[in-house]
């Protein structure tokens, strides 16, 4: 058996000194397709942060089997400056930004190729409008060309289909299949259990401790997400220090 | 009074004009397009700020070198420039303060302590020269400094480009690809602290940031993408400068604040008549079937 793409050795990530990520210890299959699943405040976005090497663990570890520069991520859409005066095609090319750098010339192949994958999401000709005039799902196929473009080996998406209408949503969920398709790691944040049930095959079920990772019939059952709830509920401004030995 | 006379005498009679001149085609070329990117990351009054914490460097070099120096007060400011920036980073990443209130904080303190440095020892004359620049009083020296400033600027732009456009609207990318944010963004600092020092020898330091944020205030009114942005700030910039030096020589008006003035004319009239302006709110157009 491979080493998994990513693993997660009893990691915990925490703001203040509160975890939000609690003791979590797993590991992503080369090539699998992942939900993570949680309520709100469950420690989500959180996780993929410190998988991106945003946040710093505050005990145990992860580790990579892929080099960071073959990974793409798309966070949350509210970190881009929309206003700014840049087009479709330009904000997909940054994509090549593996093979050209901040330096290296961009050519005629990888503007073809950033027109195809703007082709693929479904936004032939809006090469020239400016990223300001799109409606938030159009934006959030533009990002899904910049991912095609970037031809990563593990892609993390951090609710990818929030806020889009669901003609948007099919199209964007069929790309992910075809990521998983070709032997890509892809990890998402969902809050649709629908969507988790019927598209993806693992799911890491999390409310800042770990309740379930595997397949996701066995993970999505009615007391787990019970359990997720009352526990992403639990708060003490005056915890005490964690007793779990490291 | 010929064509000649109004437009082009006084350059080719007084050497003053000539060097004004050419000091404002380098602040035009540097410091519009720095101007243009500072307000693209929303940091327009961050460069203000940072024109004022040039003031204490800059009076201290006037101390030392015991007159209006130019190059010894330029020195002074970029070291005093720098500095704060580097302050306000270092205190807004270890502190709860945002980048914007370390900043509001560090150019007041250096604005009280460089006036205070000038009033010690210099003149009320030299206080207003500190202040509002002395762009008639360019020598060589000066020249050289503030035209190896401009092409710095404009090699470092050439070369960060990319980077540093990624930067300004979508960091997280830059970030998750391992483009080096941080360092670009300190390096795009240095390149705003050089161009301040530059203008503030020509229009001190009230002022400096004029010819930096007016025609980049212009060009975002006027152009949809990057590239025609920083065209037209250089352009507006240029034009400003000129029509300035002019009005300053023939109406004997103070030349830095005419050619802010000429700016801010060209200002006013683009926020009546550009396409996203003022006017175009009572045209009616009709609308488009698709």
């Amino acid at each position: 058996m491979t080493a998994p793409a990513i693993a997660l050795e009893n990691l915990t990530v925490a703001y203040n000194r509160h975890p939000a990520v609690h003791h979590v210890s797993g590991a992503l299959a080369r090539g699998s397709l992942t939900a993570i699943a949680g309520p709100n405040g469950a420690g989500k976005s959180t996780l993929l942060r410190a998988i991106m090497g945003e946040l710093k663990p505050a005990e145990g570890e992860i580790r990579r089997s892929v080099p960071s520069r073959d990974y793409g991520y798309l966070p949350q859409a509210a970190d881009i400056n929309r206003r700014f005066p840049v087009s479709v095609i330009d904000t997909v090319v940054t994509g090549a930004w593996k093979r050209a750098g901040a330096f290296g010339g961009i050519g005629r192949a990888e503007r073809q190729k950033a027109s195809e994958a703007l082709v693929a999401v479904g936004l032939e000709g809006f090469e020239a409008r400016p990223i300001g005039s799109l409606s938030a799902g159009q934006f959030q196929r533009t990002l899904f060309a910049r991912l095609l473009l970037q031809d990563a080996s593990v892609i993390i998406l951090d609710e990818p289909f929030t806020a889009i209408d669901s003609r948007t949503t099919q199209d964007l969920i069929d790309i992910v299949l075809r990521w998983h398709g070709e032997g890509r790691t892809v990890v998402a944040v969902l809050h649709d259990h629908e969507q988790v049930r019927a598209h993806f095959p693992q799911t890491l079920l999390i409310a800042r401790e770990l309740i379930g990772w595997g397949p996701t019939d066995e993970v999505m059952t009615h007391e787990n997400l019970k359990r997720a709830r009352a526990l992403a509920e639990r708060w003490d401004e005056n915890a005490p220090v964690c007793a779990v030995p490291a | 009074m010929s064509a000649y006379d109004l437009l082009i005498a006084p350059f080719m009679d007084y050497g003053f004009m000539r060097r004004a001149l050419v000091a404002c085609l380098c602040l035009a070329l540097g410091a519009a397009p720095i101007g243009t990117f500072l307000s693209m990351r929303r940091m327009s009054l961050m460069g203000d700020a940072l024109s004022h914490a040039v003031l204490p460097g800059a009076a201290i070099g006037y101390l030392v070198a015991g007159s209006l120096s130019l190059t010894a007060m330029g020195i002074g400011g970029l070291i005093a420039g720098l500095s704060v920036a580097l302050l306000a980073g270092v205190v807004s990443r270890m502190t709860v303060l945002q980048e914007d209130a370390s900043f509001a904080s560090f150019y007041l303190i250096s604005l009280a302590v460089g006036v205070l440095i000038v009033s010690l020892r210099g003149s009320n004359i030299d206080l207003l020269h500190v202040l509002f620049g002395t762009i008639l009083a360019i020598d060589n020296n000066a020249l050289m400094l503030i035209g190896t400033i401009t092409s710095l600027t404009l090699l470092a732009l050439a070369v960060l480009y990319r980077p540093l456009v990624i930067d300004c609207f979508d960091p997280g990318f830059l970030r998750a690809v391992g483009g080096r944010g941080p360092l670009i963004h300190g390096l795009f600092m240095l390149m705003v602290v050089l161009n301040l020092v530059a203008s503030f020898q020509a229009l001190g330091t009230l002022m400096a940031v004029g010819l930096m944020m007016l025609p980049a205030a212009i060009a975002q009114l006027w152009a949809r993408t990057l590239p025609a942005m920083l065209a037209i700030s250089v352009v507006t910039a240029l034009v400003s400068g000129y029509a300035g030096l002019i009005a300053s020589y023939h109406l004997e008006l103070a030349s830095g604040p005419t050619i802010i003035v000429a700016a801010a004319v060209i200002y006013v009239v683009s926020l009546l008549a550009a396409p996203s302006g003022l006017m175009s709110r009572y045209i009616r157009r009709p609308h488009l079937a698709n």
